[in-house]
C-alpha cells in the first residue's frame, strides 16, 4: 500500500467505524477479562441479536478503561456512560437502555475526579479502540505520524523533534531520550537494532502491560519511527512470558501491520524497511536490565555485564542498538503528530509530558491513570485514587518498585517528577504505584521488596548475590524481634556496599526500600530492636 | 602494538604512568606494580567484573569502576586505595567467606587458595556477618577430578577457560542469585559429562579449593599457571 491508500482506507474505516447509532464498548484488557469481561460481551452481542438491533448497535472490544477495581467496565462511547462491575445478566438492561436513560444501577460517575483529571497521551486509544483490529487504530488517526515522517522528514529531523519535546525514558531512570537516539544514530556499526523493553516486573506494576494490550499499534509506530530515526533494520519486544494476552494482540498487530505493508520490506513502497521480532523472557526480573536483556534476546543467560559500553554504542551482537520502554515508545506518534512543543507544553520545567501510573494497594481506585507530570502525590492518592478505603489514613506510598522507595504520607504534596521523587530517596520508576495504610508494618514492606531483589539477583557480583541474602536475613531477625542495634548497623553497612559496589542497577537500588523506610519510619525499626549485649550488661 | 593504538598518560595512586589505548586500568597498574586485589579476574580469559574487589576510583566520577574492564583514558587519576575501598573490599571477601563453607584448615586448597591469600593481605581478622552455612555437593564421579561446591565462590574461572580456551563449554551455571550452581554440561555428575575432555584447566584456573584433584589432601592441592604458556604458544604477546 502507498501512503495515499493508507489515508483513503483510514477514512473509509473512519466512517466505518461511526456508522452505527450506538457502541457498546467491552474492556477486554487482563483485569476485566479475569472479572469476566468476555462473556458479558456475548451476553451483549446476544441481547442484540435477541432484540434485532443488529443495524444500529455494535458490540466493540476494547482496551483497559482505566478503572480496574470496578471491572467487568462496559462503556458507551457515544453517550459518555461508564457501567461498572457489570455481570452477564446486566446485559439485557444496558441494551434495551441504549438511546434512553441509563441503567442506574451500576452506571459509574464519569465526573468524579479519577476521570476528569486525567490527561491522556499514551492512552489516547485505550478503551476507545479495538486492539486487535489495525482498521481501529487506522480510523483515529494511527501510522499518520510514521506516513508524515517517511513522507516528508529526515531522520535527524526526528531525532531533534524529539529532543525538542523533553521526553525522557520512561522504564525509570529518565534518561533524555532524544539523546539516546542521537548516540545511536551517531554510533558507527554495520547493522542497528531497536528494542522495546517490555519486561515490566516490579510488584504492582501493569502499565506496560495494559499499553500493549489496549494499543499495541502505537507501540509499533513509535519503533517504526525510531529505527528510521536511528537507522535500523531490525527490532526486537521483548515481553515478559507471563503477558500472554499482551503477547498475542502484539503478534496479531504485527501480522496486521505487515499486511498493510506498514512493516516489513520497503515499508509503503518506499526505501525503508523495519522489521520486529518478538522476544519472550522467560521470568527473570533482572533481564529488564538493559544488557541481561540484550543478553537474553542473544539466547545467551540473562546477566547483566558492566557498562561502558552502553548498548547505544555496543548492544545486540555488538551493534549499536537503542533501547527503550514501552511507554517511551507509546510517546512517539503523538509527539510527531502534535509537535515537540504541544508535548512540552505539558509537565515541569525538567519532566515533560505525562506519566502512566499503575495504583494499586490500599486504595480505593485500583487501576491504571495517566496523569501529567508536576501533579502531587497527593492529588493523584485523594483526588484520582479516591483516598484509602476503610476510613483509614494513608502511611506512605512506594513508587518505583523494588528499586524504589516509600514517601511518607507528610510528603505527599510533592510534585511527581524525577528529581523531586529522587530528592526524596525514591525513584519515578517505571509507573508502578502502592499505596500503603497505616496498618503496613514499614520493616515488613522493606522485607518484602529485599526478598524479591533476593531471589531475582542474577548471581553475577558477590555484592548482590550474597548482600541481598545477609540484609534479608537481617530484616528477617528485626521483625522477629530478634536483632539489636548491631543488627542495623550491619544493615546499613550493608546497602552502603550493595548500593556502590554492585554490578547493574538490580543490585545498586536493591537497598533502596530498606534506606528510604529507615530514612522516614526509623522509629519503627528501633521500636524492634531489643537492648544489645553491651547495653544489656551495662542496665546490669 | 598495534598501528590504531596511542599512547595515553595518567595517574594511578598519584604516580604518572603512561599506558596504551584501550589498556584496562589493572593491566597498567600491574605493569607498574600498583597492586589492585582480583578474584574473578584472570589474565587469557575475557573479563566479567564480577567479584568487585577491583573496583578503583576515579576522579571525577562518583562511581566505583571495575579495574579489570574499565578502559584507561588519557588524564584519568586513579586511586586504587583509600578506606572506603578497603571497607568495602573486606566487606565482600566477608560476604564470601559468609556465602559458604570455607574451611581453610580442611580445605585442599589451604595454603594456596587465591580468597585466603587476598584475606591475609587485605588483613580481613574476622568475619562480621553471620555464615549462611548452605548444604552444598561434592561431586567426586569424574575419575581424575572431584568438585566441591562449598568452596566456589562462583568467579566463572572454569566456566571461561572451558569454553574459551578448551572449547568444551562443559562449564555453565544453573540458578540464580544465591541459588546459582556451577554445573557440568545439564547438570549431570561430571563424570558423566560428556562435553568434558579431562583436559584439568578448570581444575587450575579455580582460584579456591572447589575444584581439585581427586586423592588430593588437605593443603596438597597446588595449582598449575598454563594460560601464560598458552598465549605465548599462540604468539600473542604476553605481558
Amino acid at each position: 500500500m502507498t501512503p495515499d491508500e493508507i489515508r483513503v482506507s483510514a477514512k473509509k474505516y473512519r466512517a466505518e467505524r461511526t456508522k452505527k447509532k450506538h457502541h457498546v464498548c467491552v474492556c477486554m484488557a487482563a483485569g476485566c477479562l479475569s472479572a469476566g469481561s468476555d462473556v458479558v460481551k456475548t451476553a451483549l452481542e446476544e441481547n442484540i441479536e435477541k432484540e434485532g438491533l443488529g443495524d444500529s448497535c455494535e458490540v466493540r472490544g476494547v482496551g483497559c478503561l482505566g478503572l480496574c477495581s470496578a471491572g467487568p467496565l462496559v462503556s458507551l462511547d457515544k453517550e459518555r456512560v461508564l457501567y461498572q462491575n457489570v455481570k452477564p445478566h446486566h446485559a439485557g438492561d444496558i441494551i434495551k437502555s441504549l438511546g434512553k436513560e441509563p441503567v442506574k444501577e451500576i452506571q459509574c460517575d464519569l465526573d468524579q475526579p479519577f476521570f476528569i483529571s486525567q490527561k491522556k497521551v499514551v492512552l489516547e486509544n485505550s478503551g476507545r479502540i479495538d486492539p486487535e483490529r489495525i482498521e481501529d487504530y487506522l480510523a483515529v488517526g494511527g501510522y499518520s505520524a510514521l506516513i508524515e515522517v517517511l513522507t516528508n522528514w529526515t531522520s535527524s529531523e526526528v531525532v531533534d523533534e524529539v529532543t525538542q519535546s523533553g521526553l525522557r525514558g520512561r522504564g525509570g531512570g529518565g534518561y533524555p531520550t532524544g539523546l539516546k537516539w542521537s548516540t545511536v544514530a551517531k554510533a558507527d556499526g554495520t547493522e542497528k537494532y531497536v528494542v522495546c523493553n517490555a519486561d515490566e516486573g516490579d510488584p504492582g506494576a501493569f502499565m506496560d502491560r495494559c499499553i500493549l494490550e489496549s494499543d499495541p499499534h502505537r507501540v509499533i509506530e513509535g519503533m517504526t519511527i525510531a529505527s528510521f530515526a536511528v537507522g535500523a533494520k531490525l527490532g526486537y519486544v521483548y515481553v515478559r512470558a507471563e503477558y500472554p494476552l499482551a503477547i498475542d494482540r502484539l503478534r496479531k498487530a504485527i501480522q496486521q501491520a505487515k499486511k498493510f505493508d506498514l512493516l516489513g520490506a520497503n515499508i509503503l513502497g518506499m526505501p525503508f524497511s523495519f522489521d520486529i521480532e518478538i522476544r519472550l523472557g522467560a521470568g527473570a526480573f533482572v533481564c529488564g536490565e538493559e544488557t541481561a536483556l540484550i543478553a537474553s534476546i542473544e539466547g545467551k543467560r540473562g546477566n547483566p555485564r558492566p557498562r561502558p559500553p552502553y548498548p547505544a554504542e555496543r548492544g545486540v551482537r555488538n551493534q549499536p542498538t537503542l533501547i527503550n520502554n514501552v511507554e517511551t515508545y507509546a510517546n512517539i506518534a503523538p509527539i510527531i503528530r502534535h509537535g515537540a512543543e504541544w508535548y512540552s507544553g505539558m509537565g515541569t520545567e525538567s519532566s515533560k509530558g505525562t506519566k502512566v501510573f499503575a495504583l494499586a494497594g490500599q486504595i480505593k481506585n485500583t487501576g491504571l491513570i495517566e496523569v501529567p507530570m508536576g501533579i502531587s502525590l497527593s492529588e493523584i492518592i485523594y483526588e484520582i485514587g479516591g483516598g484509602i478505603p476503610g476510613g483509614k489514613k494513608c502511611k506512605a506510598v512506594q513508587t518505583g518498585g523494588p528499586s524504589g522507595g516509600c514517601i511518607p504520607e507528610e510528603h505527599l504534596n510533592i510534585s511527581v517528577d524525577y528529581e523531586s521523587l529522587k530528592s526524596l530517596g525514591s525513584i519515578m520508576g517505571s509507573g508502578g504505584m502502592i499505596v500503603i495504610d497505616e496498618t503496613a508494618n514499614m520493616v515488613d514492606v522493606a522485607q518484602y521488596f529485599m526478598e524479591f531483589c533476593r531471589s531475582e539477583s542474577c548471581g553475577k557480583c558477590v555484592p548482590c548475590r550474597v548482600g541481598t541474602v545477609q540484609m534479608h536475613k537481617l530484616l528477617e531477625k528485626i521483625s522477629a524481634g530478634d536483632a539489636t542495634v548491631d543488627d542495623l548497623t550491619l544493615l546499613i553497612d550493608l546497602c552502603d556496599l550493595v548500593r556502590n559496589t554492585s554490578l547493574c542497577g538490580l543490585g545498586q537500588t536493591a537497598p533502596n526500600p530498606v534506606l528510604s523506610t529507615l530514612r522516614f519510619f526509623r522509629d519503627e525499626y528501633a521500636a524492634l530492636l531489643k537492648p544489645s549485649s553491651a547495653t544489656a550488661a551495662a542496665d546490669e | 602494538m598495534t598501528p590504531s593504538s596511542r599512547v595515553k598518560t595518567l595517574t594511578i595512586d598519584g604516580r604518572p604512568v603512561s599506558a596504551r589505548s584501550g589498556e584496562t586500568i589493572l593491566k597498567v597498574a600491574r605493569e607498574n606494580n600498583i597492586f589492585i586485589p582480583t578474584l574473578c579476574h584472570m589474565d587469557g580469559l575475557s573479563p566479567v567484573g564480577a567479584c568487585r574487589l577491583c573496583l578503583v576510583e576515579i576522579k571525577g566520577s562518583s562511581k566505583l569502576v571495575p579495574a579489570c574492564i574499565t578502559s584507561i583514558f588519557e588524564g584519568m587519576e586513579v586511586s586504587t586505595k583509600s578506606e572506603q575501598l578497603d571497607k568495602y573490599r573486606k566487606m565482600i571477601l566477608a560476604l564470601l567467606f559468609s556465602e559458604r563453607n570455607h574451611v581453610c584448615s580442611v580445605c585442599v586448597s589451604n595454603g594456596h587458595c587465591e580468597l585466603q591469600t587476598l584475606a591475609q593481605t587485605l588483613g580481613l581478622e574476622h568475619v562480621h556477618v553471620p555464615y549462611l552455612y548452605p548444604v552444598m555437593d561434592v561431586d567426586a564421579s569424574h575419575e581424575r577430578f572431584v568438585s566441591d561446591h562449598s568452596r566456589c565462590v562462583l568467579c566463572t574461572r572454569c566456566v571461561r577457560v572451558c569454553e574459551e580456551i578448551e572449547g568444551a563449554h562443559t562449564w555453565d551455571i544453573m540458578g540464580r542469585g544465591a541459588e546459582a550452581k556451577i554445573i557440568s554440561d545439564l547438570n549431570q555428575p561430571w563424570g558423566f559429562s560428556e562435553s568434558c575432555t579431562s583436559c584439568g584447566k578448570c581444575v587450575h584456573v579455580c582460584p579456591t579449593g572447589a575444584l581439585f584433584e581427586a586423592g588430593k589432601s588437605t593443603a596438597e592441592m597446588t595449582k598449575r599457571q598454563f594460560l601464560p604458556y598458552l598465549s605465548l604458544m599462540r604468539g600473542e604477546k604476553n605481558d
